[in-house]
């Protein structure tokens, strides 16, 4: 008998990468790739070189990620048209916020935010609901819930960037200039990760954890809104006028999600790790799958921190004059970044695994939280334009 | 692991024991957790604030206990800096240990490994095939390079061993990030302040302490332009030149020179609609100090956009005044009669004044062109904010030297149809201003409110007029002693403020009758100084047998209220700005960072490193084909560094694979049977 020559064939013979996208992921490639020429052609004269390379860059990630993770396409989609929308009916006064039915209740930046707060804390709630009483349909209402909310949150950043220009051309500005617009940034990449990690690993149960997190990221925003009026767009102070703001603060935010998507698993790892075959262990991913999930949550959180710290650093230089100044932020970014290093380390070359190592990231959490929150709130430097 | 390669072992000797301490993880993780800790304490309390303030803040005992610990500076101090140091010695010790052994392996393929050792692999399967060995040789290389693996061959006899090699360059990763982790801490120490912290150990270095201008600054305070790295700023005024930056150094400062002048030829500033900056930027004109002849360097910079000149950076980072041109009217609460003294001066600058109360010292701190505040919701305005005009900020130092700080607006403010000018006073920095309202006469003039100052200081007058309120003859003993009382309660009024009196009352009237006192008192003092307001108002030609209009009234309301916090006000004169001719002054920064390329460098490093060496996965596989009766044994076994759950799924792929193309059939065992043989 001799090898199996078809078999082979057929096992070596396996498309490549691009020939195993459908007609969907090329299509979707076109629908950002003109979405970028239209940006490109209608607001070229608004952006220097630095900008554009960022757009065209944005257009480019935007396709592989889509094709990286599929249900990325139709967020996009979503988001794209429901802007349009947005933007359509605006025109050019802002007043029709107050005017237009859809405006005013579902697209507007303020609502479409709104809606994003109450979809995430009932998702929370029924991603909880389904854990209590193992039901997969609340799981799955638990999933598309928080869908619709990463979409309208994505809307309302998207729709808030319009209306900042509306307000007054030199007002205008990507959201990401304050602690509110950066809130509503954390809250959708947090549950970004949470919905691809949830499909990979095909258990609806850690959204409960997960979930928790981002409501309570939203009470906060909510607190913000109404207490302080935190939500009312304000023009940017000369140091932040940059095209650095574009990739530092989502760099940043793509770190900070992570890092408390790992926490929240290690809350669960440490439930579970109490009583494995109890209630709670039989419906979670196994010890190792969620320590392993850990990792790789603050692999990928110290990768784009790490990005975010140095683009931070090069912005420094070109704004204060030095790209390293010990002012409180930046020293709290050190920390952070040292705190989950000796966390990998302990991992890595120490082989430390589970229950110290989740009690490390919820620590971790905290630390971070520090960096983001209270830095501003208790500490005052050159970065004092994000005070509460 | 495979590379175990135990040397034989040899006495220790201390460098090797200093070695291992210095390459050893228990150091490294310790160092980060304690330079975290360390930069913590250093963003909690404040760095490099006056000395001063932390005496108050700690007392004495405390300050001189943080401050032997360098506290006040910790990213400068000496133990920081040690740290940092063992971090880099630590970095160094495990890479120079580590990279060689990571780039042998990463190149190398091992076939000598026993099969004991194969199977003792987590992942490992072994199984039977009937396939010629020259085709399982083929398919098993074809299907382990299709996989992503670098594949080479053996054969030792009848035997053939394969080896695969996957993700190595996450070796690599280790190797950059660690090198740009020594990269980076060479290139910060490099713009650090250790040269100067020795210069300044030998004594050839001291900050200054006093303020001074530039051009005194003693040589011992003074960096020569061969200083290869600095961050220093400097402010200059509208028209002026400067060829030095001041580095700010604990509680001192040291002056750097430049080899080129910068002149600021003009400054500009937007703002929003509420105020706000919105950008500034500056017109420089550099010369090269050294090549007088050369053209000047025209250039505009602003935030964001600094100039690079000849290898220093120079940045807009802020702005002040720079010296407005001030036209300043005293008007003296002790001698309101007198016309206001006229002071021709300037922001930073002070002018010493004699008073009645004693010498004073004014310091013009600041001017404001605007101040635009926001607008209560719904003002009938429609608008948001409101532009309340100049200002000027200044300190009434007393012989004693402490002083109030005021702050006053140029133009009259308006409530309700009256005007007054709006003064504010603090004691201290820390306080808000409180603000005294007063009230200007028709013609938008402080006048009135002086005659009628004058008039309530003048005994005679203020006699008259009291005996003319208690309608009392002159001689009548009991009269005078009333006379007399209400006299001393108005002089306590003018001369320390309402609080005075209320004090004064409760310290001699019974709680019960306290109110009805003090209502009765202030009823007369009412009824005096009304007396007196009246005489200014005809001394103004007002025809009094007319009803008094209800603005003079107002206008009488308002002194009072003025009069009775004019003591607590504390300085003896309302300082009105009648003109001014604004000076910015631009806050440039300017540095020279030799370091920081080399940190770029090693941020990009590190960058790399960490994307290699978390997603590529260092893997290796082996396969074994072993002529066994009338066909082939084959042994295959895996190993990876990391991510053994992703390695779990893709060691079973492969396994399944290569069972099936040679003919094994489809993967018998389950993942606990894995290793049986078949
Ligand atoms: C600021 C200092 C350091 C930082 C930021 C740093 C960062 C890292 C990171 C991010 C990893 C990768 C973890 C992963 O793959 O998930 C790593 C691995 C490692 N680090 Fe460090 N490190 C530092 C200092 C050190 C020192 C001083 C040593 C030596 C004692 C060391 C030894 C190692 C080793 C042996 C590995 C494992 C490499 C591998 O298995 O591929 N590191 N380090």
């Amino acid at each position: 008998m001799s090898v199996t020559q078809e078999y082979l064939a057929q096992a070596l013979n396996q498309p490549a990468w691009y020939q195993r996208l459908g007609a969907y992921d090329w299509l979707f490639g076109l629908f950002v790739l003109i979405g970028v020429g239209y940006a490109y052609s209608d607001f070229r004269h608004l952006m220097d070189a630095y900008e554009v390379g960022i757009l065209f860059a944005s257009g480019a990630g935007l396709i592989a990620f889509g094709w990286f993770w599929k249900p990325m396409r139709g967020l996009t989609i979503a988001v794209a048209l429901l802007s349009l929308a947005a933007i359509g009916l605006y025109g050019d006064e802002l007043a029709r916020g107050e005017q237009n039915f859809f405006l005013k209740f579902l697209i507007s930046s303020q609502s479409a935010i709104m809606w994003m707060s109450a979809l995430y804390v009932l998702a929370t709630l029924t991603y909880w609901f389904a854990l209590a009483i193992r039901s997969d349909f609340a799981g799955r209402t638990a999933t598309a819930m928080t869908w619709c909310a990463t979409t309208m949150g994505w809307v309302g950043l998207m729709v808030r960037w319009r209306e900042s220009y509306l307000i007054s051309h030199d007002v205008g500005h990507i959201p990401v200039s304050n602690l509110y617009e950066v809130f509503i940034l954390f809250a959708l990449i947090t549950a970004m990760l949470y919905l691809h990690y949830e499909r990979r690993y095909a258990n609806r149960n850690l959204g409960a954890f997960v979930l928790t997190v981002v409501s309570a990221a939203v009470a906060f925003l909510l607190w913000y809104t109404f207490d302080r009026g935190a939500h009312e767009i304000q023009p940017l102070v000369p140091a932040l006028q940059s095209y650095w703001m574009k990739i530092h603060v989502p760099a940043n935010f793509v770190g900070y999600g992570a890092f408390a998507l790992a926490a929240m698993i290690g809350v669960a790892y440490l439930l579970v790790e109490r009583r494995p075959e109890g209630f709670l262990g039989r419906a979670m991913p196994t010890l190792t799958q969620m320590d392993d999930l850990m990792y790789k949550s603050i692999a990928l959180g110290f990768a784009f921190f790490t990005i975010a710290t140095v683009l931070g650093a090069m912005w420094a230089a070109e704004a204060w004059g030095g790209y390293w100044s010990w002012d409180p932020k930046e020293t709290w970014a050190l920390i952070v970044w040292l705190n989950y290093a000796a966390w990998l380390h302990l991992r890595l070359t120490k082989g430390w695994r589970g229950k110290p190592l989740a009690w490390w990231a919820i620590v971790g959490l905290f630390v971070t939280l520090f960096a983001f929150v209270g830095v501003n709130m208790f500490l005052s430097g050159l970065h004092s334009y994000g005070t509460l | 692991m495979s590379t175990e390669i135990r040397p034989t072992p040899r006495p220790r000797r201390l460098g090797d024991i200093l070695l291992e301490f210095l390459g050893s993880m228990n150091l490294a993780i310790s160092l980060l957790v304690v330079i975290g800790i360390a930069s913590a304490i250093g963003t909690v309390l404040k760095q490099n604030e006056p000395y001063n303030n932390y005496k108050i803040k700690f007392g004495d005992f405390w300050f001189e206990v943080f401050r032997s610990l360098d506290l006040y500076d910790i990213y400068g101090s000496n133990w920081f800096l040690l740290l940092l140091g063992f971090l880099l010695l630590s970095t160094s010790v495990c890479v120079a240990r580590n990279a060689p052994r990571m780039l042998h392996e990463m190149r190398t393929f091992r076939f000598n490994v026993q099969e004991k050792s194969l199977r003792a692999f987590h992942h490992h399967d072994e199984w039977h095939s009937h396939a010629p060995h020259a085709e399982l040789v083929e398919a098993a290389t074809a299907l382990m390079g299709h996989a992503g693996y670098r594949v080479k061959g053996d054969r030792d006899g009848a035997v053939t061993t394969l080896a695969g090699l996957r993700g190595m360059a996450g070796r690599i990763g280790y190797i950059l990030s660690h090198t740009a982790i020594v990269v980076i801490c060479l290139g910060g120490l490099l713009d650090g302040n250790i040269p100067l912290k020795l210069a300044e150990f030998s004594g050839e270095l001291k900050p200054e302490l006093r303020d001074m201008p530039a051009n005194e600054v003693p040589a011992i305070s003074t960096l020569g332009t061969d200083n290869h790295s600095f961050r220093g700023s400097v402010s200059i005024p509208e028209g002026a030149r400067a060829n030095f930056v001041f580095l700010q150094l604990r509680d001192g400062y040291l002056k750097q020179e430049l080899p080129f002048t910068v002149a600021l030829q003009d400054f500009r500033i937007e703002h929003y609609s509420t105020g706000m900056p919105k950008s500034f930027e500056s017109d420089l004109i550099i010369y090269d100090d050294q090549n007088p002849d050369a053209e000047p360097l025209h250039q505009t910079i602003r935030v964001n956009h600094p100039l690079i000149y000849n290898g220093y950076a120079i940045y807009q980072s802020s702005f002040s005044d720079g010296g407005s041109k001030l036209k300043l009217a005293a008007w003296s609460f002790d001698a309101p009669e007198a016309e206001p003294f006229i002071i021709d001066s300037a922001v930073n600058r002070s002018v010493d004044l004699e008073t009645p109360r004693g010498d004073r010292r004014l310091e013009l701190t600041e001017f404001k062109a605007f101040n635009i505040f926001p607008l209560p919701e719904g003002d009938p305005s429609g608008k948001k904010h409101r532009n309340y005009g100049p200002s000027i900020t200044f300190k009434v130092r007393r012989p004693n030297g402490t002083a109030f700080e005021y702050q006053n607006y140029m133009l009259p403010i308006e409530q309700d149809g009256a005007r007054y000018y709006l003064t504010g006073m603090r004691a201290t920095p820390s306080d808000q201003f409180g603000f005294l309202h007063l009230p200007l006469d028709r013609k938008g003039s402080l006048e009135r409110f002086m005659h009628f100052l004058a008039r309530v200081h003048d005994r005679e007058r203020l006699n008259a007029a009291i005996a003319n309120e208690t309608s009392s003859a002159v001689g009548d003993e009991r009269a005078e002693q009333v006379n007399g009382a209400i006299a001393h309660l108005a002089e306590l009024f003018l001369d320390q403020g309402i609080d005075a009196l209320i004090a004064e009352m409760e310290e001699k009237v019974e709680p019960e009758q306290r109110q009805a006192a003090l209502d009765a008192y202030i009823k007369v003092i009412q009824g005096v100084f009304g007396t007196l307001y009246l005489e200014v108002l005809e001394e103004e030609g007002i025809d009094l047998s007319q009803d008094v209009t209800a603005a003079d009234t107002r206008f009488f309301d308002d002194s009072m209220t003025a009069l009775s916090t004019l003591a607590p006000y504390g300085s003896p004169f309302y300082l009105e700005l009648k003109s001014f001719e604004q000076v910015e002054a631009s806050g440039l920064q300017i540095t020279k960072s030799p370091g920081k390329d080399i940190v770029y460098l090693g941020s990009a490093l590190l960058i790399a490193g960490i994307f290699f060496m978390f997603y590529l996965h260092p893997r290796k596989l082996w396969l074994r084909i072993v002529p066994d009766g009338d066909g082939s044994r084959l042994l295959l076994a895996g190993n990876s560094v990391r991510n053994h759950a992703d390695f779990d799924a893709e060691f079973d792929k492969l396994r399944a694979q290569l069972r099936r193309a040679s003919g094994a059939g489809d993967l018998g065992a389950t993942a606990d049977e894995r290793g049986t043989a078949v």
